[in-house]
C-alpha cells in the first residue's frame, strides 16, 4: 500500500457546510429550473413557421445555428474548464449543472430545427457556420481563454461575455418574431434559456469579483484592462456578425441598440461601470416587452404621477410576513 | 426629500446603484445576526428580487424582517424593484410584491446595478416625493 502522507485528501461535497451560500442559493435556483426541449409545444409552430418567408426562415435557422455554436463550447470547454479553476466541490457542482444545461440548450435548437425546418437547409446552416468568419472569430476569442493554462480570471471575464452579451445578436430575433405573434412556441423555448443565461452570467460574474478582490491593485486594474479591451474586440466583431445577419431585413440598427444594452448588463455582472452611453441603448420596447411578458413596467416619477401604481396580484409569501 | 433603505447581497448591484445616488442610504444587513436598523425618516426602499422558478421567495429574507417592523413599515412612502429582465415573468418582482403588501407605490423598477438614466430618474423622484407621495400614507398613518 501507497504512504498516504504528504498528498491531499480528495474531498467529498457536504450540502450542510457551504462556505459561499451563493452556491447553495444558486443550485437551488439552477435545479428548479430545470426543463428540457420536449416540455415546450414546438409543433404549434409549425403554421407559424410555414408564413415566414424563405429568407426570413434562413435567417432564422442560421441564428440558431450560431447560437447552439456557443452553448457547444460552454457545454464542452467552458464550463469545464472553470471546474477545474473551482475553488470548492461546491462551486463545482454548480458549474457542473451549468455545463450539463449548456447541453441541453444545444440540444433544443436541434428539436426546433427537426419539428420546423427541412434537413437539407439546417445542414447547409451548420456548413454557413462553419465557414462565416464573424461567428468563428467570436468563438475563437471566447474558446482561447479556455485553452489549458490560460488565466483563471480571463476566462472568466470572456465566459460572462458569452452568457451575457454574445448571445444577444441571436436572442434579439425569436424576441422580435413573438412580438409579432410568430413562432410564440419557440419564444418561450428561448425565453427559458435566456433566464438561465441570466443566472449563469450572474454566477461566473460574481466568482470573478470575489476572486477579484482577493487579487493586488495592479492585477485588479489589469483585468480590468484586460476585461473592457476584450469587450471592445468582441463587439467589433458581432456589430459585423449582425451585419451579416440582419442588413438584409434592415433590423441592424435595432439589433446594434440590444447589443449595447446588453454588454453594458454584462459589465454590471463583472462588477464594473456600463460602458454605451444611454443614447446608444435605446431597444425598442416592443423587444423588452417581448423578454419579460407579464411584468409590467411601471414608472411613476415619470408618469402622470397622480394615482398609485400598486402591482398586480402576486404570490405573496405569508409565512414570513408577520402582518 | 425622503430618505432611502437598500438591501444588497454579495454581487453588490444594489449597493452600487445606492452609491451613485450620492445621497445618505440605509442598508440592510445580509446577515440575520446583524441588529435590523430602523428607518431614516419617510423613506424608500431599493429591493432586488430572488425568486425560485415560481416567484417564491422574491422578497429577500432580510427584508421581510425589516419590513415586519411596523415603525419601519409606517415610514415607507414606497419601493424601487430591481433585477435583471432575462428573468422574464418575474423580473423586479420583489418590488411589485412590497407595493402590494405594505400599500405603497411602486415607483421604479431596474436593472442589476442601473443606468445612468435610472439614476437621474430616482434622484429626480426623490426630491418630488416629499410633496407629492409621502405626505399621503403619514398624514392617513
Ligand atoms: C438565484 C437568483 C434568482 C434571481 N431571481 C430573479 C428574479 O426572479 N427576477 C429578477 O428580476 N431578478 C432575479 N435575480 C437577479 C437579481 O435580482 C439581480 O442580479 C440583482 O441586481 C441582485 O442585486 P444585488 O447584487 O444587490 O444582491 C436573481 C438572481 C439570483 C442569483
Ligand atoms: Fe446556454
Ligand atoms: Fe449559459
Amino acid at each position: 500500500m501507497k504512504d498516504m502522507t504528504g498528498t491531499r485528501p480528495l474531498r467529498a461535497v457536504n450540502w450542510n457546510r457551504v462556505a459561499d451560500p451563493k452556491d447553495l442559493e444558486v443550485w437551488n435556483r439552477l435545479t428548479a429550473n430545470f426543463w428540457l426541449p420536449e416540455k415546450v409545444p414546438l409543433s404549434n409552430d409549425v403554421q407559424s413557421w410555414a408564413q415566414l418567408s424563405e429568407a426570413e426562415q434562413r435567417l432564422t435557422i442560421r441564428v440558431f445555428t450560431g447560437l447552439t455554436l456557443l452553448d457547444t463550447i460552454q457545454a464542452g470547454t467552458g464550463a469545464p474548464a472553470m471546474m477545474a479553476d473551482a475553488q470548492t466541490p461546491h462551486e463545482e457542482a454548480v458549474l457542473a449543472n451549468i455545463a450539463f444545461m449548456e447541453a441541453v440548450h444545444a440540444r433544443s435548437y436541434s428539436s426546433i430545427f427537426s419539428t420546423l425546418c427541412p434537413m437539407a437547409e439546417v445542414d447547409e446552416a451548420f456548413r454557413w457556420a462553419e465557414e462565416n468568419p464573424h461567428l468563428q472569430a467570436k468563438a475563437r476569442a471566447v474558446s482561447d481563454t479556455y485553452a489549458p493554462g490560460a488565466d483563471p480570471l480571463k476566462r472568466k471575464i470572456a465566459s460572462v461575455f458569452l452568457e451575457s452579451f454574445l448571445f444577444y445578436s441571436g436572442f434579439y430575433l425569436p424576441m422580435h418574431w413573438s412580438s409579432r405573434a410568430r413562432l410564440t412556441n419557440t419564444a418561450d423555448l428561448i425565453r427559458l434559456i435566456i433566464r438561465d443565461e441570466a443566472i449563469h452570467g450572474y454566477y461566473i460574474g460574481l466568482k470573478f469579483q470575489q476572486a477579484a478582490a482577493r487579487e493586488s491593485d495592479g492585477r485588479r486594474a489589469e483585468l480590468k484592462d484586460y476585461a473592457f479591451s476584450l469587450l471592445f474586440d468582441l463587439y467589433g466583431i458581432e456589430a459585423l456578425y449582425a451585419g451579416d445577419l440582419y442588413d438584409g431585413s434592415g433590423l441592424t440598427e435595432e439589433v446594434k441598440a440590444f447589443l449595447h444594452y446588453n454588454a453594458n448588463k454584462a459589465l454590471m455582472n463583472l462588477g464594473y461601470e456600463a460602458l454605451f452611453p444611454p443614447e446608444a441603448c435605446q431597444v425598442n420596447p416592443a423587444i423588452l416587452a417581448a423578454l419579460a411578458p407579464d411584468s409590467e413596467n411601471h414608472d411613476f416619477f415619470s408618469g402622470s404621477g397622480s394615482s398609485y401604481v400598486i402591482g398586480r396580484a402576486v404570490p405573496t409569501e405569508d409565512e414570513d410576513w408577520a402582518f | 426629500m425622503a430618505g432611502l433603505v437598500y438591501y444588497s447581497s454579495a454581487s453588490g448591484n444594489t449597493a452600487r446603484f445606492a452609491a451613485r445616488l450620492g445621497r445618505p442610504a440605509v442598508r440592510i444587513p445580509a446577515s440575520p445576526g446583524d441588529p435590523m436598523p430602523e428607518a431614516p425618516g419617510p423613506c424608500l426602499l431599493i429591493c432586488p428580487t430572488y425568486a425560485d422558478g415560481a416567484g417564491r421567495g422574491a422578497v429577500p429574507k432580510q427584508v421581510i424582517r425589516w419590513l415586519n417592523g411596523p415603525a419601519r413599515r409606517a415610514a415607507l412612502c414606497g419601493v424601487i424593484g430591481t433585477g435583471n429582465r432575462s428573468f422574464g415573468p418575474t423580473f423586479a418582482l420583489a418590488g411589485r410584491i412590497i407595493a402590494e403588501k405594505c400599500s405603497v407605490p411602486l415607483v421604479h423598477c431596474l436593472e442589476l446595478a442601473g443606468t445612468p438614466d435610472d439614476i437621474a430618474r430616482v434622484s429626480a423622484g426623490l426630491d418630488l416625493i416629499e410633496e407629492r407621495t409621502c405626505s399621503i400614507p403619514l398624514i392617513t398613518a
